[in-house]
């Protein structure tokens, strides 16, 4: 049986990078998604926006590079969130309390709602 | 009582299949609530990255043991390594989530997921090897 490998699209606007992350992530895919992160927040965008609607596991180590990207990006003096809807990917984040330390929202148009909902989003979705 | 058991090669990329498997066996049966068969898939795939791990520290390529059992009260699945042990108390606490250090740490969750997600969750290790038995009761 072969690896599903998570897969990421990036776009860029007003001055966020929103990466859409899909697949499964775990000690085996989460190296290639911290490649993607350090890559996209070298960029030093305003933020850093991942959409993991589409990602259908995550473990510890898939949570620890979204540590790291929350990192990098307050580092960097940027913003992170996530958007997550998945109740199970939810119900994680609420037992590592991670939930404290994210901001989360259940779509892409909440998120894009709070960061700036005078913005035409349309080139980054 | 059906048990199943499965050798893991002590490769990442298996995680996956290990994953697959276990879902798809208690899943046909019926045996978990979809919200707890997604804990138990979680904690197994914890167990068994903890387990590679081990065997990846002292060279080891025999396989990880992964035994499934399901009883009429229960779901239990053990995971038996080779590698030299660790002291599952002594593990490193991360600072609270209010602290900006928090986001030091980006490893170390994995154990605290099995206690936290299980309704047993035993570690019996010694320099020889580590056995973990993650129970769910029914």
């Amino acid at each position: 049986m072969s690896v599903i490998q998570p897969t990421f699209e990036v776009a860029y606007q007003a001055g966020w990078a929103v990466m859409r992350v899909s697949g499964e992530v775990d000690m085996a895919t989460a190296p290639k998604l911290r490649q993607h992160v350090v890559t996209v927040t070298a960029d030093r965008p305003d933020g850093l926006l991942l959409d993991l609607q589409r990602v259908d596991f995550i473990d510890s180590t898939g949570l620890g590079v979204l540590v790291g990207a929350a990192k990098r990006m307050r580092v960097n003096g940027g913003q992170f969130r996530l958007v997550c809807a998945k109740q199970h990917l939810l119900d994680l984040f609420n037992l590592t309390r991670l939930d404290e330390v994210f901001r989360i929202f259940p779509s892409l148009t909440d998120a894009f709602a709070d960061i700036d909902p005078t913005i035409d989003w349309s080139g980054a979705t | 009582m059906t048990t199943v058991h499965h050798d893991v090669l002590p490769d990442f990329v298996h995680l996956a299949e290990v994953r697959s498997r276990l879902t798809a066996a208690l899943r046909d049966a019926d045996v978990l609530p979809e919200s707890r068969l997604n804990d138990l898939r979680l904690v197994v795939s914890e167990g068994v990255t903890n387990a590679i791990e081990a065997h990846h520290r002292c060279g080891s390529d025999e396989p990880i043991g992964l035994t499934i059992s399901v009883t009429a009260k229960k779901v239990m699945v053990k995971i038996v390594d080779r590698g030299t042990g660790f002291d599952p108390d002594g593990l490193t606490e991360h600072p609270p989530v209010t602290d900006p250090k928090r986001l030091e740490y980006e490893r170390g969750l994995g154990v605290t997921l099995m206690k936290r997600m299980t309704d047993i969750c035993d570690i019996a290790s010694n320099k020889s090897g580590t056995t973990v038995t993650l129970t769910m009761l029914r």
